[in-house]
């Protein structure tokens, strides 16, 4: 806050009522709406509904579906984080690397982030596509039977795929920033100091990266768990049999498509607690762990 | 020395082709005839058919009640993409500088608020959200698609952060020359950030017009698809067809990335900027 501030009864709740009205409407009400339903249970009719105290909890918690999903969820956003952050890590240090072109290289490489994750899926479905899309083609004529309408395993592939390109951009954007802020005089005296191009990027460059990573993790995980629904929806819609549904698209699949109301608030509230914690844990790490 | 550049090079142009090959491969793509695209699969070099595809894509009325066409989704995504940002950095300026630069006891509170806000992402409270705008008779309008999208507090802390790096010096020589709230905001501060204005406008842009799963809540009514969700309803009109119409439907996803593509390429310093500073 500032020093230097204006007193007046009156005009700072103006100004700040729009957007406290909006988040009073739109976010407090129904998150606590999500957190009233997830102890209740309507009837199919949703005519009438009772308290049921954690009952709607451990069902979802127990239910198979719902274990298959977390699984699949956190292989999902591991492997979407880890591959998007590594590949744009290396193009990052590539592009910084080079005298000649880089400005178009980055522009080349950072208008995919204007791509709606939906779109990328949409992309993705006649990329993949059995009867028109090349890259099935080339599966297959890798000898791969190939088959994301049948198979978990190359389903997951292909939105993994699609959520790692879709990705790239944004992470080589944050990567080219936090290298390129690195002052020029720590990395001349690493240049004099260390011959080995790739020792010095271990040792040097990536701890002064860190406190860059962190923030590009989180924005990753973010991404996987929540924006990737377009690309889920569009390609697989959770098949083949429930086999790639992450956690927030089980939540829309099970309230919206399958109307079961406590259920899906139950696991929106899982899903609030497990935000909750993830942010807990990152303001302890950035408190503690990375230094500036 | 010399080598070494070269397969840096090498390595950046295949990052390149790897991000950009799929995006040219359905443009090429949709200038074919779905008869070619049928039998040969999708296409690599630019075809004959661009003119007939884009315009039957545009103006031509598809979907269940042949009354959606290109123009209109473009239209609603544009209503979208710009009432999200426009409306964001309207209330988010005025906010954070409630909360920057006044003195009021209920300060602290609110802003605690908003912060919590950040934490919970609109997938996970779908639908409820539905519920309340239901409720509130919103369905199937401009507000209720909207409204609830700017409830996240992104844009109120970007501008609460560059206000807090406002030399405290400027607001004292302010006071001095007798300016008083509303004078020091319209006058010093907004010019101040007339930059990072321009930064948010552009990434709020980018994120209004890719939102794909409030749209898909909000409007059963087809006058109010936008383009990106109103792609995958319209799919399964066009492969309806004896002979599937890929081709639209890829035209239709071009012109889908089009605008927020072209935008972030011409605002490129700016958008990257925006960006960057959101970290800090």
């Amino acid at each position: 806050m500032k020093r230097q501030q204006f007193d007046s009864l009156t005009l700072p709740y103006l100004l700040i009522a729009p957007q406290l009205a909006i988040i009073f409407i739109f976010f407090v009400w129904p998150a606590a709406q999500a957190v009233y339903q997830s102890f209740m249970l309507e009837d199919p009719f949703g005519l009438a509904s009772q308290f049921v105290g954690f009952d709607n909890f451990t069902e979802v918690v127990s239910n198979e579906h719902y274990a298959r999903s977390a699984l699949f969820t956190a292989i999902f956003s591991g492997l979407v984080a880890f591959l998007s952050m590594a590949i744009a890590l290396l193009l990052a240090v590539k592009a910084d690397g080079i005298l000649h072109g880089q400005s178009a290289y980055k522009i080349m490489l950072t208008w995919v982030y204007a791509v709606a994750p939906a779109v990328a899926g949409m992309m993705g479905v006649f990329l993949f596509d059995r009867s028109i899309g090349p890259l099935n083609h080339l599966f297959n004529a890798t000898g791969w039977p190939f088959n994301p309408q049948l198979d978990v395993f190359d389903a997951s592939v292909t939105v993994i795929l699609v959520s790692v390109w879709k990705q790239i951009s944004v992470n080589f954007i944050y990567f080219l920033a936090g290298l390129q802020s690195i002052p020029r005089a720590v990395r001349e005296a690493a240049l004099i100091d260390c011959r080995n191009g790739f020792r010095r990027f271990w040792t040097v460059t990536l701890p002064l990266l860190a406190p860059t990573g962190f923030f590009v993790l989180v924005i990753n995980i973010t991404y996987a768990f929540f924006e990737t629904f377009g690309v889920i929806d569009t390609m697989t819609r959770g098949a083949p049999g429930g086999g790639t549904a992450t956690l927030v698209y089980k939540v829309y699949q099970d309230g919206f498509l399958g109307a079961d109301i406590g259920g899906s608030s139950a696991q929106s509230v899982i899903l609030m607690i497990l935000v909750l914690g993830l942010t807990i844990v990152q303001f302890r790490v950035l408190e503690k762990r990375i230094h500036y | 020395m010399h080598r070494i550049k070269l397969t840096d090079h090498l390595i950046l142009i295949l990052g390149v082709l790897f991000l950009l090959l799929p995006i040219w491969v359905v443009f090429a793509s949709s200038t074919h005839r779905p008869e070619t695209l049928l039998a040969d699969g999708l296409q690599f070099g630019f075809g004959d058919y661009f003119w007939e595809t884009y315009s039957a894509v545009l103006f031509e009325n598809t979907g269940f009640t042949q009354t959606v066409n290109a123009v209109l989704m473009l239209k609603n995504s544009l209503i979208l993409g710009l009432g999200f940002s426009v409306g964001k950095i309207l209330i988010s300026t005025i906010a954070a500088y409630a909360i920057v630069y006044f003195r009021f006891p209920a300060g602290s509170f609110f802003f605690w608020i908003i912060f919590s806000s950040l934490l919970l992402p609109l997938e996970v409270r779908i639908i409820p959200s539905y519920e309340v705008v239901s409720k509130l008779g919103m369905l199937n309008s401009y507000t209720g698609l909207i409204l609830p999208l700017i409830a996240s507090a992104t844009a109120t802390f970007f501008f609460r952060q560059f206000y807090k790096s406002v030399p405290e010096e400027i607001l004292e020589a302010a006071r001095i020359d007798g300016a008083g709230p509303f004078r020091f905001f319209v006058d010093i501060l907004l010019p101040l950030s007339k930059t990072m204005i321009a930064a948010i406008f552009i990434i709020m842009f980018v994120v209004g017009w890719n939102q794909y799963l409030w749209p898909i809540l909000m409007t059963t009514d087809e006058s109010y698809f936008t383009v990106v969700m109103g792609i995958k309803q319209i799919l399964n009109d066009l492969e309806g067809n004896r002979i599937p119409q890929y081709n639209k439907a890829l035209a239709l996803s071009f012109l889908a990335m089009l605008p927020p593509v072209m935008v972030v390429l011409i605002f490129q310093r700016w958008f990257v900027k925006g960006l960057v500073e959101s970290e800090k």
